[in-house]
């Protein structure tokens, strides 16, 4: 198709009404998950956090049902309780959850695209929120159903002592862990917001999930390591999660306070930096 | 009336300044290039106007407002800033469908302005695999997604075939035509010249000329007179007067500077002195650019002999 040919009058055959056209937040979100769904790699790393939260758990209650680290809930160190065996895998898709989320925001920055889409809403602040709504809604989605399927499957290969869904703490490890899952997402989206660089923010993302706390452990005095130690946010994270809380973990709403207040400092560095820097 | 207003507009990256104090309009209805070597602070310029980088100082404005505060900011100003702010692993098609999504432009729009820009067949594929030639005709095509007023194009013309070169001086003269405001930019004032009615030249920042194209051309260079007579020693001397310059070429021929051709003829008549040649010798645009510029080029080639 020759294109040289076309005359000038071709060149907007139809405006779009222009009283219809603003932004607006709804629209920003809208845009986000249009983005969001229309890149392969997006697909292919939710598929692998799903994967990594079902098949770990799944394999973790498979060898609990083995008996040789049957302790049921509670037990000595390295015992997994039947809750716990089947959601083994909530590490492994806090990584890939959280990857996803550095990756949704810093590759706007390794591509160029954020020029574009700051060009269509110059206010900025809005695609952060557009991406945070987007992001969070869609792993907290997937998260839960995920972790359900889990747990679910989990209890199924545990013939003995299995844990049932109406047990104390169960629903709340389950939608804790989607809860947890959906913040591990934001807080990487931020640090790419914050940090522009998908390298940079991934390594701060892992560092602070396992670097921190055994550097704690490591150079701290030991008279007040575990008051510290708890506050991290992988531990109060965890707090949240877990069916039983250790002698020196946050309560689960303590520790989701504390948790939530890492992603939303990270969150408002990230929106800072949006905001003030040249993109 | 859609405008560009810059008004004393400076950008300083630590003790270097990219835009020094620039004040031009920009006025609808014409193509006005914005003209300047590489490294002159167009695109620096370019990206303030849309508030992407912010400005040390001064402002700029799109219809009496900055950017940033239209409700509309897409059906403002269409932009083309390089062709490389589009995610490498996202379709033509969904980039335009996402940045139209922001300002509630309809989905037969992208259709739409995918035929314009000739992408149709490709408007599925990774934006990734784009030559750099496609890659412009999609930054054309997000730059006219809401039909805006006005049009901000940076070096459009890179990497695009002789067809394309056509096609995109049409667009934009076409565009202009309607009433809208073209901006555009370049390093090569012949391509200018074809194009923009309008010049804003810039040179390391600071503007040079803001002038229509053929106010520039003929303030930027003098144009000369080829006179080739059998009897132009005797010439030489009638013409000779404060601020004519005669340059001797060959024999029986001279170059004046400072006369018009007509004048030339007359004297030469009046004299009895028959002519055999008398040309006008006008400057290529691009030595007029290159006269103008040619204190503000960031990095000056010196003699390569050295």
């Amino acid at each position: 198709m020759s294109t040289a040919t076309l005359t000038p009058s071709t060149v907007a055959p139809a405006p779009p009404s222009p009283s219809r056209l603003r932004v607006t937040q709804a629209r920003v979100i809208r845009s986000e998950w249009i983005k969001f769904w229309s890149l392969r790699s997006t697909v292919v790393t939710l598929a692998t956090a799903v994967a990594l939260l079902i098949g770990i758990g799944l394999l973790a209650s498979s060898m609990l049902d083995s008996g040789a680290a049957a302790g049921g809930p509670g037990g000595g160190p390295g015992d997994l309780g039947p809750i716990d065996a089947s959601l083994a895998g909530l590490t492994f898709a806090q990584l890939a959850f959280g990857t996803l989320g550095v990756l949704f925001m810093a590759s706007e920055y390794s591509t160029g695209m954020i020029r574009s889409s700051l060009t269509a809403v110059p206010k900025r602040l809005p695609v952060l929120w557009g991406k945070i709504a987007v992001f969070a809604t869609v792993v907290f989605v997937i998260g839960l159903a995920a972790s359900a399927i889990a747990f679910t499957g989990g209890q199924a290969l545990i013939s003995d002592g299995a844990a049932s869904w109406s047990d104390a703490g169960v629903a709340r490890a389950v939608l804790g862990s989607a809860v947890v899952l959906s913040g591990y997402g934001v807080l990487g989206l931020a640090l790419g917001a914050l940090l522009r660089s998908t390298p940079a923010a991934i390594s701060t993302l892992f560092g602070a999930m396992f670097l921190l706390s055994g550097v704690a452990q490591l150079l701290l005095p030991e008279s007040w390591r575990d008051n510290v130690v708890q506050y991290l946010p992988a531990n109060a994270g965890s707090s949240f999660t877990a069916v039983t809380q250790g002698a020196d973990a946050l309560g689960p709403w303590a520790g989701l306070a504390v948790f939530v207040a890492y992603v939303a400092a990270v969150v408002v560095g990230g929106a800072w930096r949006l905001k003030r820097s040249d993109a | 009336m859609p405008m560009i207003e810059v008004h004393e507009l400076t950008k300083r990256y630590g003790a270097k300044t990219a835009v020094d104090s620039l004040t031009f309009t920009v006025k609808p209805g014409i193509v006005t290039g914005f003209l300047g070597p590489n490294g002159a602070g167009k695109s620096t310029t370019m990206r303030m106007i849309l508030g992407l980088d912010r400005p040390t100082s001064g402002t700029a404005t799109i219809n009496g407002r900055p950017y940033a505060e239209h409700t509309a900011p897409l059906k403002q100003v269409g932009a083309l800033l390089d062709a490389k702010a589009v995610h490498t692993g996202r379709s033509a098609y969904h980039h335009l469908l996402a940045m139209g999504a922001t300002t509630g432009v309809p989905r037969a729009r992208v259709d739409e302005v995918i035929d314009i820009v000739g992408l149709h067949e490709v408007a599925r594929k990774r934006a990734g695999a784009f030559s750099l030639g496609m890659g412009q005709r999609l930054g054309i095509a997000s730059a006219l997604l809401a039909d805006p007023e006005v049009l901000i194009l940076d070096e459009p013309v890179n990497g695009l075939d002789p067809e394309g070169i056509l096609w995109i001086r049409h667009l934009m003269q076409g565009l202009a035509a309607q009433g809208r405001t073209v901006f555009v930019s370049s390093h090569l004032m012949s391509e200018m010249a074809l194009t923009a009615e309008h010049l804003v030249v810039v040179g390391r920042g600071k503007l040079i000329a803001d002038v229509s194209v053929a106010e520039f051309i003929e303030q930027a260079a003098h144009d000369s007179v080829l006179v080739r007579s059998p009897r132009a020693a005797e010439l030489h001397g009638l013409l000779a007067a404060p601020g004519v310059t005669v340059l001797s070429v060959e024999r029986g021929a001279f170059e004046v500077t400072g006369l018009s051709a007509a004048k030339i003829g007359d004297r030469a008549a009046a004299a009895g002195i028959a002519l055999h040649e008398l040309t006008v010798q006008r400057p290529s645009l691009e030595e007029a650019f290159m006269e103008l510029t040619k204190d503000a080029v960031e990095y000056q080639t010196v003699g390569a002999a050295a």
